[in-house]
């Protein structure tokens, strides 16, 4: 299995509930997937020991509750509710959703989480771990910066940010917007361990998390080179995508293109 | 309070390891009776009070009990997004601790007056509001809702000395404490506004008028049966809070007034304008605003007479 059965869930499930993030959430699909498949420490998702998933870009959700489907924490029957009524499965994480460790939404609050819960677990002598997966443009809001001083500080080394460049945000490109060149830089000149990756191989992501020759101690993260709509062509790179449910025949076309993708 | 509260955390922290107590950067000369006792488990994060609401999210969930400590208006009005999402909409015992109500900071200017911090708080259902009067009953406060399983909001004084007469440092949640008998007129009052209420009440007893004092310390959820017990033996009520006279105990007053269909008369002595900028001690600022003893005194017997 790769993320393009990810990404065909993303495709089907936009489609039967006729809403949109559909770009964000292809953007991430190789991400989530690669930190579900090879990289999070989760033998069942109530354990108290399990490593920690903070979706801060949560409009992103989508991603996540196909992951989780794919690892069987969520029933084909539930996941057929995503943004119906009366579901836990909205379009941002509900944490009273088994394997949802924290509800997100409002851009900026997930890193702070991931210090809280990176913290814990070092004053509880835990090894388990913290990944935060945020926005490129979740990093024009400054409560991003209070706790990426707060993990490098205190040598958060438990603490695995990944951040989604895909330079698009709400109303336009990042570079137009508010410029976020060099990002790896900006988060090394504040005392993390930072390292570009392409965000659309799983095989650089999960190898960029286990390598060895990292600072000992220091908060880590991955600069996640990807593509908004990544792996359906008309809608790589287009903001509309944001925004728009899919029709009939763009899923036809959308779900070919993913099949042909798929490794 | 300030000192109070954290001599009594640690004296909890002995026992339960779950608590530790993050400060935005302040409690100099009050925070040492723990952070001098427990160095691992107190933790500066910095000028920065989203950060650390959001912290004591991810620790709570782990199995923590973080008291979040700052001057009210920074830890309630800069965190506040982050208390709605984090402690409140995910159920978990994380602390903001405000210090200095009202103007308590009063030579500080109005970026250090928490008007309405208790309102904010009040209104997010599952977040207990405690407004203690003076630091006896802050500690009793602590003591008795530290370990409640949802979130709790403590709006402290910075007095670590002046008891409220009559008070004994009683404190129950959802009850109201009379410190004062009295015939004529009902004073509730909040937080350290008590001993407003308290030189009201003497002053009204000079022109023959007998006032009740209570404290209400328990703002949400609300001391609904005793508010209605208490108010319905009078003709008139008045509320004393160094607060906006909306969204704090004026308001909790009048909504219990009309959902009980109680007959009694209310007025709400508490902060109606924006502070202008001027500053002053506290004493000239409560004046400034009606909120003094003599000031509340004149209000209510004008609305006796």
């Amino acid at each position: 299995m790769d993320a393009s059965a990810v990404r065909r869930i993303i495709l089907e499930q936009s489609k039967r509930a006729n809403v949109g993030h559909i770009g964000s959430a292809l953007s991430v699909a190789d991400i989530v997937w690669a930190l579900y498949d090879r990289v999070l420490r989760i033998s069942d998702p109530a354990d108290p020991e399990r490593d920690r998933f903070v979706m801060s870009k949560g409009h992103a959700v989508l991603a996540l509750y196909a992951a989780l489907h794919l690892r069987g924490w969520l029933s084909a029957e539930e996941l057929n509710t995503y943004a119906a009524d009366a579901t836990l499965l909205g379009m941002h994480p509900e944490h009273r959703v088994a394997g949802i460790d924290f509800s997100t939404g409002s851009l900026g609050h997930g890193l702070s989480i991931g210090c809280g819960s990176a913290l814990a677990a070092r004053l509880s002598g835990s090894p388990r771990r913290t990944f935060v997966l945020l926005s490129d443009a979740e990093c024009n809001e400054g409560s991003v910066w209070e706790a990426a001083m707060f993990a490098a500080h205190h040598r958060l080394g438990n603490l695995v940010a990944v951040i989604d460049m895909n330079g698009q945000q709400a109303l336009g490109y990042t570079r137009d917007v508010l410029d976020l060149s060099s990002m790896a830089d900006r988060w090394r000149a504040f005392g993390w361990d930072a390292q570009d990756v392409d965000g659309h191989d799983p095989d650089q992501i999960a190898g960029a998390i286990a390598r060895s020759d990292r600072v000992e101690g220091l908060p880590r993260v991955l600069v996640a080179e990807t593509v908004f709509g990544k792996g359906v062509p008309f809608m790589e790179g287009e903001l509309r995508w944001h925004y728009l449910p899919i029709s009939d025949e763009e899923l036809a076309v959308a779900l070919d293109a993913v099949s042909e993708t798929a490794v | 309070m300030r000192r109070t509260f954290a001599s009594t955390l640690a004296e909890l922290a002995v026992d339960d390891e779950r608590i530790l107590l993050l400060t935005g950067d302040l409690g100099y000369m009050a925070l040492e009776p723990f952070s001098d006792r427990f160095p691992r488990r107190f933790i500066n994060v910095g000028v920065a009070e989203q950060n650390m609401v959001g912290m004591a999210t991810g620790l709570a969930e782990a199995g923590f009990v973080p008291f979040c400590y700052s001057i009210a208006t920074f830890a309630s009005l800069r965190a506040y997004e982050m208390i709605r999402n984090g402690p409140i909409a995910h159920d978990l015992p994380v602390r903001i601790v405000g210090v200095g109500g009202g103007f308590e900071y009063g030579h500080n200017g109005l970026s250090h007056y928490p008007l309405e911090d208790v309102g904010l708080m009040r209104i997010q259902p599952g977040m207990t509001v405690i407004a203690p009067a003076d630091f006896e009953q802050a500690r009793a406060a602590v003591l008795a809702t530290w370990d409640n399983p949802g979130p709790v909001y403590y709006r402290l004084g910075k007095d670590d000395t002046t008891k409220v007469a009559g008070l004994d440092g009683r404190f129950e949640t959802e009850r109201v404490q009379l410190i004062r008998p009295g015939s004529d007129v009902l004073l509730l009052t909040m937080g350290t506004a008590a001993i407003d209420g308290l030189g009201a009440a003497e002053r009204l007893q000079e022109a023959g008028i007998e006032a009740a004092v209570a404290v209400v310390a328990t703002l949400s959820p609300p001391p609904t049966d005793d508010l209605v017990r208490l108010m319905s033996g009078y003709p008139l009520a008045a509320t004393v809070e160094a607060h906006y006279v909306n969204g704090g105990l004026g308001s909790l007053v009048a909504e219990t007034i009309a959902e009980a269909g109680l007959s009694c008369r209310l007025l709400r002595c508490g902060v109606r304008t924006t502070p202008d900028g001027h500053s002053g001690s506290q004493g000239y600022l409560h004046g400034l605003h009606g909120i003094s003893a003599e000031q509340v005194g004149t209000q209510i017997a004008a609305a006796l007479s």
